[in-house]
């Protein structure tokens, strides 16, 4: 059963009368209609009550009508969609919706927290500092979970989000932040001058206060105006209006960030839709039409349910004729607040009075309310005499000191009007006081943007077109288009007179940042303690930085400061403002990149094959790798690896390594340059043969490592490792254009290009015989070690065929065109079969590179030099290249450097893991005699023990010197004899073979 | 941020890498141990306008010489590196 919707209006606004809604709060059934926001369908069913505050649990109301709401959150939606702090303000009515309000135990209108009112006391400003300071450990464990429980905000699901989010890219000439008349005045002109336009309104109705205010505009009520203008500008093809979308950040070169709302407002996106999407929007220039925001009076009991900003009473009843109160009191300092009294005399409902603090007033509203029949009340709201179900009577504080009380349902209350600075201050842009709105308005406003309207202090309607209208026409003439076609919308200009109040001091709490429950006396208490800087103010007090941001609040905290320092609010200044401007969802700027599309996925030329004969693919950066081919019966991957590599070593066998980096470096000077960027040289290299190269970086340090072949007299093929391959191209890149750009090289990435496998053991030749042609001499004479040069295989494709080898065996590495990657791995195993051939996979590929004692990316861990890899011999005396200078400097040859020896334990049935530390023998592990690590380690079916590579001090000198292992992570601690790191076949007889 | 990459059009940042100062020159085989610890390690930190390498890896790979303010963002010149292809483009 749901109710009866109490407080809606018999007719007007905006809502969709023969479309009923079914919602809960709170586990309670109520109706609403389409284009209601749940606070208006709260309002519209007399619900006061939505919330209990952040520190105090005190009972709190709806207080706007839109993005600024600082009280009326809710965890919208249940299980994996559930979203806490969502403003029910701006959340839009669906079938269905399901929602509960938050910092409640056990319910709303019963909250056993609400005694923290009674401590009150304790939690003023700076009590978390002052309060919970020692002992530190009782942080974590005690006051930290006390603290959450009693006060945060709402809770998150704790469950994956099911829902996908997108992130796209606009681009336009003007951008436009709003819809309100300055906003479509601004589109009006930008789109008839052919200006490509983008328009985002953040609500899902557009024309911003008129929707609630009215007016007249070009002799048409706002209504008709509206629906005019959206028909003139939807027949513009380059104008793009998106509603339900926030401008959120302005970023360098004119990229703005916005969050559409794609699908909020249904219960869940349908089928392969998007939730939200996350825009960057790249725009010549931008016109912030993104109007003002109605600012509180603090006074005591402001934060009683059914206190309301004037201008959202009149949203909540012209725009979705849902009445607030049916008994009406307005609180005001300014011209502007009486439409509300207008509004609601409109609607059919009384004003109990209206209390000014100016000193004088307009006959028209005198005159008003003498024929409506309410007093006019000089003075200020010193009281709220309610509570969680509303206001009952208002204390006022006349002007001359006679106190008075108003019966009231209801208060309005209007402050004056902020601007909304946000996006023309996010570049460190401070906006300047106007003394004649009391208010700051934008300066310094990033390249390219203006801010015009409402948003830049014109808050006459009638200015509003005008400096909008302005606004479009010089920002599409700024990008380029001509002036267009039509006039300004004219409409008349309201007169706006206020008398600045920010504070009515008396007794009881007065809220000035209701969701962080920061109050007047706390900016006072700040002040005293010394926290006098604005920015001290809001860190000590923690006004303004909850999920409102201080929309309501910072400018009545900082005029307040003002007041008790005896400053003024320009010499007092603001925060800095910084995005976003609404809260954006962590899940938004992740957009598609989670979960098995967190990263883009490279798979190797014969992924597919291997997957097939049930690889075990581990992830190297980007790529899927085969780790090892488990086949029935292996008990675990060692056993799996270990027949492998035996395999290998006795028969033959063959691995994908298309994962490393592939360059063809072609011209006259290709020679040169290598010489330039290897330690060795490779210009004296012979064609048809390869060589191992040495990469450093210019600091001396050893960069990366492969092998580059000489194809022709200009054209080496360059190998790098997987992990660098991106970052070598782009190194040597660099080499090619800003270091050496008076050589003749080109270079040209072929990682992708080329499929490549190793083939490797004994009976290599056997099996390549099957897929060379037969034409092809691969004997040790016709193809010795190191020689590299294209072949045909049987069936006339073109390869390329290299005899080197990371195993330790006879082995060769052929490249073929990538397409036929696949067909290659096929072709192996079928011409293989004969021999026993078995693919392996990286780990076997590891075991024997450690059982050879090749150095790989544990050792190349960017401190290493090539002396301390074993391989200083290679650094060529006769030639400059990169690192070559800084390579000699003292420290990088000193005699007590790590370098790279062989290890195993004494006890040969123990396991090595690498990390462990080496420690002299008999003394006690510490970082002063710390003399190296274990960086690689394997068992090697070879040697049947676990073996290892280790940077030790020294090393070299140590052969055979037994130390110590200590590994604290693990807790293990043994000794290890330092040997040389070849462990297999020392003299390479066998890759001769 | 967005760079004008004179060989692709404008671009966005995350097609680019910064490497830094473009100002310090490679110093020629044979120099000092001193003036080549000066090229890898001494750099101006300036708060202004600076020439910058900058690599559009996102695109054409060439590497750029951007001349940028760091207190503002504002790119006020890209050029294309000596070796970048540019004068054979132009030839
Ligand atoms: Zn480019």
């Amino acid at each position: 059963m749901t109710s009866f919707q109490s407080n809606r209006l018999a007719d007007g606004g905006l809502v969709d009368r023969s479309a009923p809604l079914n919602f809960s709060f709170d586990g309670k059934s109520f109706s609403g209609f389409k284009g209601d926001t749940l606070a208006s369908a709260l309002v519209a069913n007399g619900v006061k009550l939505v919330g209990r505050s952040f520190k105090y649990h005190r009972p709190r109301g709806i207080l706007t009508a839109g993005s600024e709401e600082p009280n009326a959150l809710v965890e919208l939606r249940s299980g994996a969609r559930r979203e806490p702090n969502t403003k029910a303000t701006t959340a839009e009515l669906y079938e269905g919706l399901d929602a509960a309000s938050q910092n409640r135990w056990p319910s709303l209108d019963f909250d056993v927290m609400s005694v923290n009112q009674l401590f009150a006391p304790i939690f003023v400003a700076g009590f978390y500092y002052k309060t919970f300071m020692w002992p530190a450990k009782f942080w974590e464990a005690i006051y930290e979970p006390a603290i959450r429980r009693a006060a945060g905000l709402g809770r998150a699901a704790g469950i994956a989000d099911p829902d996908h989010y997108d992130k796209a890219w606009a681009h336009c000439d003007v951008l436009i932040a709003g819809s309100g008349p300055t906003g479509l005045a601004a589109a009006l002109a930008a789109g008839r001058s052919g200006a490509r336009v983008i328009l985002c309104e953040e609500d899902f109705v557009l024309g911003g206060r008129l929707l609630a205010d009215g007016g007249m505009i070009d002799g048409l009520p706002a209504a008709e105006w509206i629906a005019r203008t959206l028909s003139e500008l939807a027949a513009m093809p380059d104008v793009r209006i998106m509603t339900r979308t926030t401008l959120f950040g302005v970023y360098d070169g004119g990229t703005y960030g916005a969050i559409e709302r794609v699908n909020d407002h249904l219960p869940s996106p349908p089928e392969h839709q998007v939730r939200q999407r996350l825009w960057r929007i790249v725009a010549k220039r931008c016109v912030v039409a993104a109007g003002a925001l109605e600012r509180p009076i603090v006074f005591a009991g402001n934060d009683t349910p059914g206190v309301m900003m004037a201008s959202a009473m009149r949203s909540y009843i012209a725009r979705y004729a849902a009445a607030p109160a049916r008994r009406i009191a307005l609180f005001t300092n300014n011209e502007d607040g009486w439409r509300t009294v207008e509004t609601a005399l409109g609607a059919g409902l009384q004003i109990a009075a209206v209390i000014d603090a100016r000193a004088e007033i307009a006959p028209e509203q005198r005159s008003l309310a003498s024929k409506s029949g309410f007093p006019v009340l000089h003075g200020t709201v010193s009281g709220i005499d309610g509570g969680k179900n509303g206001v009952r009577k208002i204390s006022v504080s006349l002007t001359g000191g006679a106190r008075a009380e108003v019966e009231a349902d209801g208060l309005a209350v209007s402050g004056g009007w902020n601007p909304a600075v946000g996006l023309t201050s996010y570049h460190r842009g401070r906006p300047k006081w106007r003394d004649d709105i009391a208010a700051f308005v934008p300066d310094g406003a990033p390249p390219g943007m203006v801010a015009a309207g409402a948003a830049n202090g014109a808050f006459g309607l009638g200015a509003c077109l005008r400096e909008g209208f302005a606004a479009g026409a010089a920002a599409a003439r700024d990008a380029g288009h001509g002036n267009g076609s039509g006039s300004t919308p004219v409409a008349d200009d309201q007169a706006f007179s206020l008398t600045p109040l920010w504070h009515v001091a008396g007794k009881g709490k007065a809220f000035v940042d209701q969701q962080h429950d920061v109050t007047a006396s706390d900016i006072e208490l700040a002040q005293r303690e010394g926290f006098e800087s604005v920015e001290h103010l809001k860190r000590y007090t923690t006004l303004g930085m909850a999920t409102d941001q201080g929309k309501t609040s910072n400018v009545a905290g900082l005029a307040i400061m003002a007041a008790v320092t005896g400053k003024s609010i320009p010499e007092t200044g603001t925060t800095i403002y910084r995005p976003p401007y609404v809260p954006v969802a962590i899940g938004a700027f992740a957009g598609h990149h989670r979960d098995e599309t967190f990263h883009a996925t490279r798979l190797t030329p014969s992924h597919h094959w291997a997957a097939e004969q049930g690889a075990i693919f581990v992830d190297t950066g980007l790529w899927k790798r085969a780790q090892w081919y488990p086949r029935a019966g292996e008990k675990d991957w060692l056993e799996s690896v270990t027949r492998e590599v035996k395999a290998v070593r006795s028969g033959v066998g063959f691995c994908d390594v298309s994962t490393l980096g592939k360059i063809d470096v072609h011209g006259a000077d290709a020679g040169a340059f290598l010489d330039r960027v290897y330690i060795n040289t490779f210009s004296n290299l012979a064609v048809g043969k390869a060589r191992y190269g040495l990469m450093l970086r210019e600091d001396g340090i050893v960069y990366d490592d492969g092998t580059t072949s000489r194809l022709a007299e200009d054209h080496y093929f360059l190998t790098t490792t997987t992990a660098k391959a991106g970052l070598v191209m782009q190194h040597l890149e660099f080499c090619r254009q800003v270091l050496f750009p008076e050589l003749d090289v080109q270079l040209t990435s072929v990682s992708d290009q080329w499929a490549q496998f190793s083939i490797a053991g004994p009976k290599t030749r056997d099996l390549l015989k099957e897929i060379v042609d037969s034409s092809e001499d691969l004997s040790n004479e016709g193809f010795p070690f190191m020689g590299a040069r294209e072949v045909a295989l049987r069936g006339g494709v073109r390869a390329r065929l290299f005899r080197i080898s990371f195993s330790g065996e006879m082995a060769f590495e052929i490249s073929v065109p990538a397409r036929y990657g696949e067909a290659m791995a096929r072709n192996l195993m079928i011409a293989g079969q004969p021999f026993g051939v078995t693919p392996y996979g990286t780990e076997a590929l590891g075991v024997m590179r450690i059982e050879k004692g090749h150095v790989a990316g544990p050792e190349l861990s960017g401190t290493t030099t090539a002396a301390d890899l074993g391989l200083g011999k290679m650094m060529s005396t006769k030639k400059d290249f990169i690192g070559r200078v800084m390579a000699g400097r003292e420290a990088l040859v000193a005699a007590d450097r790590q370098v790279v020896v062989g290890i195993k334990p004494t006890d040969k049935t123990r396991r090595l893991r690498s990390g462990a530390h080496i420690i002299p023998k008999g003394q006690t592990p510490g970082p002063d005699n710390d003399q190296g690590y274990i960086t690689s380690v394997c068992y090697s079916p070879t040697a049947d023990q676990w073996i290892g590579l280790a940077l030790v001090e020294r090393g070299r000198e140590r052969i055979g010197e037994i130390v110590h292992a200590h590994d604290p992570l693990r807790g293990e601690d043994y000794d290890v004899e330092i040997c040389n790191p070849v462990f297999y076949d020392p003299d390479g007889g066998r890759q001769r073979g | 941020m967005r760079i004008t990459c004179p060989f692709c059009g404008e671009r966005e940042l995350g097609e680019f890498t910064y490497l830094g100062d473009a100002k310090p020159m490679r110093p020629a085989p044979g120099a000092s141990e001193d003036e080549v610890y000066d090229y890898v390690y001494l750099r101006d930190n300036i708060a202004g306008v600076m020439d910058e390498n900058w690599y559009h890896g996102g695109g054409c790979r060439a590497w750029l010489k951007v001349t940028r303010n760091t207190l503002t963002h504002e790119i006020s010149a890209v050029e294309p590196a000596a070796g970048a292809g540019a004068r054979q483009v132009a030839k």
